[in-house]
């Protein structure tokens, strides 16, 4: 395997390189003379009647005005607490001259309650208040949001906690919720259009041609073997720190948002990603996190340094800091072109040093979905013999599994649309991954080679056993499809706008749905109305999640029950799901007969 | 921190079902894994007998010598704490996070291999199960909101703030390539080559306009096309519509096909045929490449040629290759609206469209230094 050490050291070495000049370029963000921090937790609302009101405002961020949607006049909304068994009403009224909705992520409720606009009901009008009514039945950490147009980008978003009704299986003395998110002085609609017109528009860490000279990033080879695909392999996020300030609660990295804790205390962080389009890189040097919830529902307790986090997705971690020093909370933006930042300290003014940026990752073969044995993944062509046995039931190994075949050599066809019967072929479908694996037991792009403990999905296992335990009865397969040139973004190649039917269920009917990646960007999935069990290989105590990162060139697995009503089924990547990345789920009557 | 590495007991798990474990055997070949490479922990947690993969074994050998043990894998699977998929077992936090004692037995690197995982360590169930293939079920007529809030409210909704939101919506641009000042030998000029688009992903409506002339004079070529443009392929555009050249006089209306894309290797690539009212055939290419030298800096080598099929006295043109003007323009791209940018241009005119010119007493090209500002909108 000596292929596979020289391609590690090679891809380190690029890394390095590319983050040198980063680094310098992104630091004047927040490595400046920094605030004392603001200790303000979150307005919260509690009882069976909360009101919310929609409206335009301005927010203060690292002393720049922006302006935002705020929620009752902040941004992020205000942290709606609620207990496991109680029913809710939530009155919310809309204060813009434009409609707006409210949705509550990851909360089970009818569907007509589910907020979102054209599926589950007709939206909010414009001066008009919509009472929202559902019982609450689970517990853990949410969140909420618009989806009407772009508004979320603008800071129509907030953090649910509810509570559950008995003993809380996590023990702590203190808990903090954190809502990340991403905002921009530029407005969301003008965002969206320079992608359309240019998808590289905020990509500052291009590769160069000076850097080619000083023998950083990819050799002259392997960039005209990307050139030639038309694939740039830097293209790690769409939107970055070049327009965003990365929050935490609502605060930049210079505001510096500090949570307090006395040492030797168990502190619960609850983590809500609430951006529009960014995959965060979450950690705390010198502390460890033992996650212990994701998506809401409990997991073993899982000890690491870092963590993904993809847009949508929760994570509950439990720290516990001894010493009576301040700590930096870093959530680097996936591209690493910029970081939200914050502290947690024993009492307020108290700050840690903030690590710089680390090398903005590079894209490899994998990312497109071209996975070799000597590929710089660990195990990942297990991952996809795996997947193609729970596919076919059979012992067949797979032609290329564990080879140590390059496709360097070949002139590998990465549009092979016979590999994808299911999608429509058209100009918005670029590739198809030739090979796509499970990348479930990867750390996410760029978190390969940190040196530390990182998360896997493969790592969360349910705390409690799982509701469901029948065996699906069919499969589905859904391709996640785009051009990154044209910035288009589909399911099965088709936008919703032009898919002519939803995809149909039947009530209590038990799917194993399998998400194919065809591009080279991670897509947090996100089905409403519903949790699904990821199929990791934890049988009955598979981790349950209502949002789930499909990494580039890779499949995720989940079984899913089906709930009656009609739901959205999206990337939440705002500006993904703006250009057409959505479908609609249509769970109808079980059939006659069925219990 | 206890960090337990104990990929050959994980081997002896895969074994659980003989068959498959041959094929895994066989898939593993070639392959990495990390955690065989690691010591056995100093303390380790108590195992029962059996789980006798010694960690120092080659994966190959371990997963040899638990095919032969039918019994291999159950012994395996009762070893808590594994964790093939980071290869390390995680330090478990207190008990009131942790109330199953079983927490951490974590089999994840065998994750996916689903109805292999369940050994004796537990039955299948669940995500194990494999799936059936029932048939998906028909589509259903008409929305379940329709029923709740009125069909009219929600087709509406249905347009206005699902369709149109996701994928529906009408996108524009405004892209000056080139507009520039150009200084020559004899008097001054400028040059310019946009284009504007409106439309959706698919079909847009493109209007496209270039010139070149020289100061105190009349321009030498103004041309508007006004074209349909349809996406074909990830990266063409087909174009079919109309060209109107102003200049030179007398006036032409043409009638225009061509492509617009992206070539392997980033070039942007045009090209077009044109037929005239006077039924003259004549053809362009144009070609670029932005090489980024820098973060802020990009060189743009830049081709234009133009040919004709056949002479068009009345406006200077000859028959063949007429015209060719390659470039190298270097701007400074800060802002990706507003580029400026400095560079060298070199015109030619050729055959009977140079004798042509020098009849009339005009250049047949030569060297230009530009400055402009590349401008998208």
């Amino acid at each position: 395997m000596t292929g596979r050490m020289n391609r590690r050291q090679l891809l380190r070495g690029a890394t390095l390189g590319g983050g040198g000049a980063a680094l310098a370029s992104w630091l004047p963000a927040w490595a400046q003379p920094i605030s004392a921090g603001i200790v303000q937790a979150p307005a919260t609302l509690s009882g069976e009647d909360i009101r919310l009101r929609v409206a335009h405002r301005m927010m203060t961020i690292d002393g720049r005005a922006m302006h935002a949607i705020g929620i009752n006049g902040t941004v992020p909304g205000p942290l709606i607490r609620l207990r496991e068994g109680q029913t809710v009403r939530l009155h919310v009224e809309n204060a813009l001259d434009e409609p707006t909705s409210i949705h509550w992520h990851g909360l089970i409720v009818p569907f007509q309650m589910d907020g979102v606009p054209g599926i589950a009901f007709p939206g909010i009008p414009a001066g008009e208040t919509f009472r929202y009514e559902f019982p609450i039945r689970q517990a853990g950490t949410y969140w909420y949001h618009s989806h009407s147009g772009l508004q979320e980008q603008l800071g129509h978003y907030g953090p649910i906690v509810i509570d559950p009704a008995g003993v809380d299986p996590v023990r702590s003395d203190r808990e903090h919720v954190i809502v990340l998110s991403d905002h921009s002085p530029v407005h969301p609609h003008a965002i969206f259009m320079a992608l359309k017109r240019q998808p590289g528009y905020f990509n500052r860490q291009q590769q160069t041609l000076g850097q080619l000279l000083a023998g950083k990033g990819q050799s002259l080879a392997e960039r005209l073997r990307w050139g030639r695909m038309r694939m740039d392999p830097t293209d790690i996020a769409d939107v970055t720190g070049a327009t965003y300030t990365y929050l935490v609660n609502g605060y930049g990295p210079q505001d510096n948002w500090t949570a307090l804790f006395n040492p030797g205390e168990r502190v619960r962080l609850r983590i809500v990603n609430a951006s529009s389009m960014t995959t965060f890189n979450v950690r705390i040097p010198g502390l460890p996190l033992s996650i212990v919830q994701a998506d809401g529902m409990n997991v073993r307790p899982v000890a690491v340094d870092e963590f993904q986090i993809g847009v949508a997705e929760t994570y509950d971690a439990i720290v516990t800091p001894a010493d009576a020093r301040a700590y930096s909370l870093v959530a680097e933006s996936v591209d690493r072109s910029g970081l939200a930042r914050m502290t947690l300290a024993p009492r307020a003014g108290m700050v840690a040093a903030v690590p710089p940026l680390r090398a903005r990752p590079v894209a490899t073969m994998a990312d497109m979905g071209m996975h070799m044995g000597a590929g710089g993944h660990d195990m990942a062509a297990m991952h996809g013999m795996a997947q193609g046995m729970v596919m076919n039931d059979t012992a067949v190994p797979p032609p290329a599994a564990g080879t140590a075949m390059t496709m360097d050599d070949h002139a590998m066809n990465m549009r092979d649309l016979s590999l994808a019967p299911g999608v429509k072929k058209g100009p918005g479908v670029q590739t198809i991954a030739p090979m796509p694996v499970d990348r479930t037991g990867d750390p996410g792009q760029g978190l390969a080679d940190v040196g530390h403990r990182v998360l896997t999905y493969r790592d969360l296992v349910a705390l409690d056993r799982n509701p469901d335990l029948r065996a699906p009865s069919r499969t589905l397969q859904i391709h996640l499809t785009g051009n990154m040139e044209r910035y288009m973004w589909s399911f099965d190649g088709e936008k919703l706008s032009e898919v002519k039917a939803p995809i149909p269920f039947r009530t209590g009917e038990r799917v194993r749905v399998t998400l194919v990646n065809d591009t080279m960007m991670g897509h947090p999935i996100h089905l409403h109305g519903h949790f699904f069990e990821l199929v990791t290989g934890h049988g009955d105590h598979s981790p349950r999640k209502h949002t789930v990162m499909v990494q580039p060139g890779g499949t995720v697995s989940w079984d899913v029950t089906a709930n009656a009503g009609d739901w959205a089924f999206h990337c939440h990547m705002l500006y993904h799901m703006h250009a057409g990345m959505m479908q609609v789920v249509q769970v109808g009557p079980a059939p006659e007969g069925d219990a | 921190m206890r960090r337990v590495a104990i990929g050959g007991a994980a081997i002896l798990l895969l074994a659980a079902s003989p068959a498959s474990a041959q094929s895994m055997d066989h898939a593993m070949h070639g392959m990495t894994m990390p955690g065989m490479q690691r010591p056995m922990p100093a303390h380790k947690p108590t195992r029962k007998t059996g789980a006798k993969a010694a960690p120092a074994a080659s994966h190959k050998r371990a997963a040899r010598a638990a095919a032969a043990d039918p019994h291999a894998g159950r012994v395996g699977a009762a070893t808590p704490t594994m964790n093939m998929g980071g290869m390390e077992m995680r330090d478990l936090a207190p008990s009131a996070d942790a109330p199953d004692p079983h927490a951490g037995h974590d089999m994840a690197g065998m994750a996916g291999m689903t109805g292999m995982a369940a050994t004796a360590d537990r039955p299948a169930a669940g995500t194990d199960l494999p799936p059936g293939n029932a048939p998906a079920p028909a589509a259903q007529q008409g929305y379940l909101a329709d029923r709740l809030w009125g069909a009219d409210v929600m087709a509406a909704s249905r347009r206005a703030d699902l369709r149109r939101e996701h994928g529906g919506m009408t996108y524009r641009q405004l892209l000056f390539n080139v507009a520039e000042y150009r200084a020559t030998r004899g008097q001054d000029g400028y040059r310019w080559d946009g284009e504007a688009w409106i439309g959706g992903d698919i079909d847009r409506l493109v209007v496209r306009s270039e010139g070149e002339g020289r100061f105190r004079r009349a321009p030498d070529r103004v041309e508007v096309q006004a074209l349909y443009s349809r996406a074909v392929d990830p990266y063409w555009n087909l174009q079919a519509g109309v060209r109107y050249d102003v200049t030179p006089d007398p006036s032409r209306t043409y009638a225009t096909v061509g492509i617009e894309g992206l070539a392997p290797y980033w070039f942007d690539v045009e090209g077009a045929l044109f037929l005239s009212d006077k039924g003259d055939l004549r053809a362009r290419i144009e070609a670029w490449y932005d090489q980024r030298l820098t973060r802020s800096f990009v060189l743009q080598p830049r081709i234009e040629a133009n040919a004709s099929a056949q002479a068009m006295r009345a406006i200077g043109v000859g028959a063949g290759l007429t015209d060719v003007e390659i470039g190298l323009r270097l701007r400074y791209e800060r802002s990706r609206r507003i580029a400026p940018y400095v560079g060298v241009s070199w015109e030619r005119r050729f055959g009977a469209t140079a004798s042509l010119r020098t009849a009339r007493d005009d250049d047949t090209g030569g060297v230009a230094l530009v400055a402009g500002v590349r401008t998208r909108f």
